[in-house]
């Protein structure tokens, strides 16, 4: 793991050297406060996040995929792979090293949006486990759809494609979880099937994760959707990374 | 130090290297000719173990392209054709990373660094980020990358390639000094640079070795200035 860290330093340090972090930062936290504050927050007269957090698995379909197109899109267009790879590190290093870099980085989002924290504590007095849990939530979504997005940048040379074709994949997995899709999927599969597609679905641990209980089948679910997409991404990058 | 056998290696129905084989031993400079796509390059890539070859096997010292890919890069200062680097970086956070992964740290880092950073003349533009380089300095960035862990094997692909005058006869004068306790091999289309540095030559074309010789003895053969050979030999054996 000695390759890891050079990646993991140099990766998270770029975030800042360009405009991407700022513009990202920004974009996302006026998106999320606008959204929870548009959808009735003050209406609702509870004391909670719950309406923050259930905006944000559709935020992060298009977000994250954005922060994770350039992962190695930009590294193969610009050929700066080959440097990569022939220094003394391996692909799984390197795969390991720029995503973790960009789920620090998504952390970093998440932990600034705390003015949010701050008002619901002002104004009442809310069940701090539960917001502790949701962004747990958040955090593993956020590494869910970047593993995803992750794997798109490799497979594909092109920013513009991997970005689609991670936010489709992304919107599949929340969209496929949500009572709409699900009702309609039982007019014509039978329940064992529409019971696959549900616990197969993001949407569905997420939001049993917001219910303030970390299961041991929910953090699996997110577990195993991390590192099954990174590990096809250093597959995939040790087959492509030259063409 | 370099020791590479039958190696093959086609990019879809084109087929780029083809049964190549040869050796290098330490204190060569071996300068690798041929004309546009011959192979060169993915000879050399493959070598740095960024590419895998089809067949055949090659090892640096002692060490297996395939089993061992990490040791051989850390031996290896390699060089690529189109200097490969992170264009926002500055130079100087750029060699960081590059010693970062070659575990160069504290002392040793600074050590190297001083070394380096003069013997390559990128101080002018240490604090400069390298996407507001010209090409000559952008090479010269990719030389202290490739040299900065003191390599015991060089591979070199078109190393004077944008550089001016001065800086090409620097850049030899660079090769020669490290030529004695070194391993190097260099691609080049500019045959003056063979004569210069090189004492040992071969030409290769559609991947495989037409020629493996020194610069001098191929002019004695065939009694005529390198130019000419090249051009003898890689038209008149391919057609």
């Amino acid at each position: 793991m000695k390759g890891f860290s050079a990646v993991f330093k140099r990766e998270f340090k770029s975030y800042f050297t360009t405009p991407l972090a700022y513009v990202f930062l920004v974009v996302f936290l006026f998106f999320s406060g606008y959204l929870t504050f548009k959808q009735g927050f003050f209406e609702m007269r509870q004391a909670d996040m719950r309406v923050f957090f259930m905006n944000l698995p559709i935020l992060f379909v298009f977000m994250v995929p954005a922060t994770a197109m350039r992962l190695w899109a930009e590294e193969r267009k610009s050929g700066s792979i080959e440097l990569l790879f022939t220094l003394p590190i391996t692909v799984f290093e390197a795969v390991l090293g720029k995503f973790l870099a960009a789920w620090v980085f998504l952390g970093v989002a998440l932990v600034l949006t705390f003015p949010m924290v701050v008002i619901v504590c002002i104004l009442g007095e809310p069940d701090v486990g539960l917001i502790f849990t949701g962004y747990i939530g958040s955090f593993l979504m956020a590494g869910g759809f970047l593993a995803i997005g992750c794997f798109f940048s490799a497979a594909s040379k092109n920013q513009v494609i991997s970005f689609v074709l991670s936010v489709v994949a992304c919107a599949v997995l929340v969209f496929a979880g949500m009572p709409t899709t699900l009702s309609y999927l039982s007019t014509f599969l039978p329940s064992g099937f529409v019971n696959a597609v549900e616990t197969m679905s993001l949407q569905a641990h997420f939001e049993s994760i917001l219910r303030g209980v970390l299961e041991f089948k929910d953090l699996s679910y997110f577990v195993i959707l991390i590192a099954g997409w990174i590990a096809a991404s250093s597959i995939i990058l040790e087959e492509r990374k030259a063409g | 130090m370099i020791k590479i056998e039958e190696l093959r290696r086609s990019f879809g129905p084109v087929v780029a290297v083809d049964g190549v084989s040869f050796e290098v031993e330490r204190g060569q400079v071996l300068g690798f000719l041929g004309p546009n796509g011959a192979g060169k390059s993915t000879v050399m890539r493959i070598l740095a173990c960024f590419l895998r070859p089809d067949s055949g096997t090659a090892s640096v010292c002692g060490h297996d392209i395939l089993q061992e890919a990490v040791k051989v890069r850390e031996k290896i200062g390699y060089l690529a054709e189109n200097v490969p680097a992170y264009n926002e970086m500055t130079v100087g956070s750029f060699l960081d990373f590059v010693c970062d992964s070659r575990q160069i740290f504290g002392k040793a880092r600074k050590i190297a660094l001083d070394r380096i950073v003069p013997m390559c003349s990128v101080e002018s533009v240490y604090h400069q980020t390298i996407e507001t380089l010209s090409k000559g300095y952008k090479r010269r960035v990719g030389l202290a990358q490739a040299l900065i862990h003191d390599p015991e094997v060089l591979i070199l692909d078109e190393p004077t390639d944008g550089l001016d005058p001065n800086q090409k006869h620097e850049v030899r004068g660079l090769i020669n000094k490290m030529a004695k306790e070194k391993c190097i091999i260099v691609s080049t289309h500019i045959l003056e640079e063979v004569e210069a540095v090189c004492t040992r030559t071969i030409i290769i074309s559609r991947g495989r070795i037409l020629v493996d010789s020194t610069p001098e003895k191929l002019k004695e053969e065939h009694g005529c200035s390198l130019d000419e050979v090249f051009r003898k030999i890689t038209r008149t054996k391919v057609a």
